[in-house]
């Protein structure tokens, strides 16, 4: 049986109810809604959480809309990173949470040229996508000397000259002990990892250091939920994150897959407190599992990445820092990690496409996101230099904002004006969507600008403006 | 009573227990400093260490040969091994840890594998008829009759049929990716050439066949033309073929009828029927053969439903395969993915309507900008990211159970038929500790 949502009213009982409106809504019992809908947060009612008279509630609150896969908390003293904190097996079900953290590694091995160059690369690493800046969030310092002084100086390095979170990975004790102690109180770093073979040492680490722990058990489940009890009872360690091995090839690539969905599954429909913990995948075996060339390896640590974050990972350790490894990996969490319950939007206002004159196109569309990348992507592709407006027809698609009456002349006006939209451009027409025929006399009404219906769908635009976007044909528009 | 008892018992162990935790801490923490002692090595970073009620206990013998009883300063010397006392007291505190420890043992826990109810099933389809069926074909795929969603690998349930993989072929030259152009070339002129190339050299298990100089906008092709294409490329090569039209919802379904009338029996897939069409004009044509169809509903289980109950008023379930559309990473994957994790889950619970294999139109993923534009050096070059776009998008899509995959470039193919290998293979890895020999590697830096 998955995860239910408490009712809307047993959370309302717990709330202050004096409906002081701090969080933003009119009243106590929409907070609540939002609560159980995981819209808000708990931490947005100001009373409960600062009032000491709340103090109970708070905590029975908290333990209703606690999500059967625990939220772990990262720091550096610049970042807070959240990781896990998941609900649901299916996205559809209701929404996955918190995106899944990439980190990058580094090691001990490396010279200090080398290590600098690469958190400059992690740290840099961005890309612009549908108004979001799409990044890396972690650094994951492997000991490949096994060397605890070297271990220190590269952990010491990494923390001088980056805001990013830490992984600490080795699996000898000393060694995580070493890098613990160079890291100053503000950092939180995940101690990667405790093993059959280690998990005393390295569970009393993580407990000295308040460190979270990473469990690590390939090829065994049994031995992955005995230690999670164990390190979670016996030691009191609640922020664990659990390891079942990253295998590739025969035999390997479909136990990982097993193991990763047998874990989420057993948290998220069993409700089981061993298996609520967050997950974490390293693509980076790729590296030493593969056969062939580096592109090769490349390639299949891309695969993986992807696999493992379709799979439910909620931490990756990668090696690659090549722009085409990553950039699919960011925009799928992107999406991924969207609410399906919300259509995502983008900034209303004018673009530009290319470099657009005062005798060019004027193209409208909505500022659903994935409307609005298609109509872009078509625009660019077809290489003609155009002006797009935007319209605020809050997140939804042409057809269904024009059945809604959010596509309408003023939505389109309220752009031309704030953008001073008449006075870049000379001509008075306006190309629609053909899905939005339908209001092209309103648009006309409220603009006084002559509208055009454009083609159904955006890949003909370009077809279509070369047979409308002429001279002659201007002139015909501009004189009736 | 008894039940105030037993809580102030609970209590008194939980305090007791967390004592013993303590102590076996702190006796964990001195027995590596003893420990550090003895290699003659101490660093500490960042430790303050306070002391009251230091005791030491110094042999005699070493007390003679000072100068001055009291104060115990022993001429700078290099360690080369732990003094006798210090190796006592290391001994001492190891004995004491072990004890200390011993508290927390390992509690063993079996992993009790997921228990899972389904009582509905997706249909098995044939794509594709042998000579004895009527048919040319050589091969035959057969898809679908999944009773468990996808990848689960539950202990007794083998999935009866893997995934299938086929190359695109357009029936005139459009406008292709430059990473496509480079690895077919000239074979791009004709569509039997390309569709031999793509069985022949890089193991495409279908051809879909895309009709699209039928589309009256571009060359209004006459179904006859149509038909002479399928049957050219019916004679190269000998897999199953999936016929698609060009999109116009008129003017396929004149195609459609003109290419079932003329090819029967040779299990055809019609790529595809959707609500836009005038269905009863082409599904009593269609039922009276062995052709399967793919039925469109772009991201919206609903209007699966809704196109499925209808042409079931024709063809027989077993001939239905849905497409529920996808869209490239960054362009809607996550819409096309989660329509069919839901569609196939409903499927499995019992929805009839959603009980048919998924077909995906892989090649959409080049409609992602990111795919095919030239952009800066960092992000690679664009005959790299176009077929991980493409790639990555079949995974995604096959994770969410898709059994028919229309591709465009060979190196997607490739990759994604070594990953359905290993995807079938039995889930026990002979090295399982080898998945972490990544943590201590040395790994090149590009």
């Amino acid at each position: 049986m998955p995860w239910r949502p408490p009712a809307p009213l047993d959370v309302y009982q717990l709330l202050p109810k004096t409906n002081c409106g701090k969080c933003g809504e009119p009243n106590c019992m929409a907070f609540a809604v939002k609560l159980v809908n995981l819209e808000a947060k708990i931490e947005q009612c100001p009373p409960i959480v600062e009032e000491e008279t709340y103090r109970e509630n708070l905590v029975k609150l908290r333990e209703l809309l606690l999500p059967p896969v625990r939220e772990v908390i990262l720091r550096s003293p610049q970042k807070v990173l959240k990781i896990g904190g998941e609900y649901v097996l299916y996205r559809h079900e209701l929404r996955y949470m918190n995106p899944t953290a990439i980190a990058i590694d580094i090691d001990d091995s490396m010279d200090r040229d080398t290590i600098l160059k690469r958190i400059g690369m992690i740290e840099k690493f961005e890309y612009e996508y549908v108004g979001q800046k799409l990044k890396l969030d972690l650094i994951a310092i492997r000991s490949v000397t096994n060397d605890p002084k070297q271990f220190a100086k590269t952990v010491q390095i990494v923390s001088e000259n980056s805001s990013l979170p830490l992984i600490l990975c080795s699996l000898n004790p000393p060694v995580i002990e070493a890098g613990l102690n160079v890291l100053t109180q503000n950092y939180r770093p995940l101690i990667y990892a405790a093993t059959k073979d280690n998990w005393r040492e390295m569970a009393e680490l993580a407990k000295r250091f308040e460190a979270v722990l990473a469990i690590a058990s390939p090829g065994d489940l049994n031995m992955l939920v005995s230690l999670a009890k164990t390190v979670s009872e016996g030691y009191g360690i609640e922020d664990l994150v659990l390891d079942p091995g990253t295998l590739v090839g025969s035999n390997g690539l479909s136990y990982t897959l097993k193991a990763f969905t047998w874990l989420r599954y057993k948290a998220a429909y069993d409700l089981w407190k061993y298996v609520g913990y967050p997950l974490i995948g390293a693509p980076i075996s790729a590296w030493t599992s593969i056969e062939g060339d580096i592109t090769d390896k490349m390639w299949w640590e891309a695969v993986l990445a992807t696999m493992l974050m379709t799979r439910y990972a909620d931490v990756l350790i990668m090696h690659s820092l090549e722009g085409w490894v990553l950039l699919p990996q960011v925009m799928w969490r992107f999406g991924l990690y969207t609410d399906p319950r919300k259509p995502v939007a983008v900034p209303h206002g004018v673009r530009e496409i290319g470099k657009p004159t005062d005798m060019s196109p004027v193209l409208v569309t909505t500022n659903y996101a994935l409307t609005y990348s298609i109509v872009v992507s078509d625009l660019e592709k077809s290489r003609v230099n155009t002006w797009l407006i935007v319209i605020d027809s809050e997140g939804l698609a042409v057809d269904v904002s024009v059945a809604a009456k959010k596509f309408t002349g003023d939505k389109v006006l309220e752009v031309i004006k704030s953008a001073k939209l008449d006075e870049k451009v000379k001509h008075r027409v306006l190309i629609i969507p053909g899905k939005a025929a339908r209001v092209s006399g309103d648009i006309e009404d409220a603009t006084g600008w002559k509208v055009i219906v454009g083609p159904m769908d955006s890949s003909e635009i370009s077809k279509f403006l070369e047979k409308i976007w002429t001279s002659e044909k201007l002139k015909e528009l501009t004189q009736t | 009573m008894s039940e105030d008892k037993n809580k102030k018992n609970a209590s008194e162990r939980s305090s007791k227990d967390e004592d013993a935790l303590r102590v076996s801490e702190i006796l964990g923490i001195l027995a590596k400093i003893a420990g550090s002692l003895e290699k003659g090595i101490v660093e500490l970073y960042n430790i303050d260490i306070s002391l009251d009620e230091v005791e030491l206990k110094v042999p005699l013998q070493t007390l003679e040969t000072l100068p001055i009883p009291i104060a115990i300063t022993p001429p700078p010397k290099v360690v080369t091994e732990a003094k006798p006392e210090i190796q006592a007291g290391v001994a001492v505190a190891k004995a004491v840890e072990v004890v200390g420890r011993k508290i927390v043992e390992l509690m063993s826990l079996a992993f009790e594998e997921p228990m899972m109810k389904f009582t509905g099933k997706v249909v098995e389809v044939k794509l594709g008829a042998t000579k004895s069926e009527g048919g040319t074909r050589d091969k035959v795929i057969v898809l679908g009759g999944h009773e468990l969603p996808p990848y689960y690998y539950l202990t007794g349930y083998k999935p009866p049929h893997p995934p299938a993989f086929g190359g695109d072929v357009f029936d005139m030259k459009i406008g292709l990716p430059r990473a496509v152009r480079v690895v077919f070339g000239d074979a791009l002129d004709n569509p039997e050439e390309w569709a031999r190339v793509w069985v022949n050299k890089f193991g495409a298990e279908a051809i879909d066949l895309h009709l699209i100089s039928t589309d009256p906008t571009i060359k209004d092709a006459s179904p006859e033309e149509a038909v002479r294409n399928v049957d050219r490329v019916l004679q190269v090569i000998k897999v199953p073929i999936i016929v698609g039209g060009s999109g116009n919802p008129e003017k396929d379904v004149v195609v459609f009828n003109k290419v079932v009338e003329v090819f029967p029996s040779e299990g055809l897939v019609i790529n595809s029927l959707n609500l836009d069409m005038d269905l009863e004009k082409v599904c009593p044509n269609i039922a009276k053969t062995n052709t399967v169809v793919i039925d469109f509903s772009p991201m919206s289980v609903e209007k699966a439903e809704e196109i499925n109950r209808k042409v079931y008023t024709w063809i027989p379930r077993d001939r239905i395969m849905l497409d529920l559309n996808i869209g490239g990473i960054g362009y809607g994957t996550e819409y096309g993915f989660t329509a069919m994790e839901r569609a196939r889950l409903g499927a499995l619970l019992g929805n009839e309507l959603l009980q048919h294999p998924f077909n995906v139109g892989a090649a959409n993923a080049w409609g992602a900008r990111e795919a095919w534009i030239t952009m800066d050096p960092y992000w690679g070059p664009k005959e790299i990211r176009g077929p991980l776009w493409e790639t990555l998008t079949c995974i995604i899509c096959l994770l969410a159970g898709a059994d028919y995959f229309m591709m465009l470039h060979p190196l997607s193919v490739k990759v994604i038929k070594s990953l359905r290998e290993y995807l079938f293979s039995e889930p026990k890895p002979s090295n399982p500790e080898k998945a972490l020999n990544w943590l201590s590697a040395k790994i090149p830096v590009v």
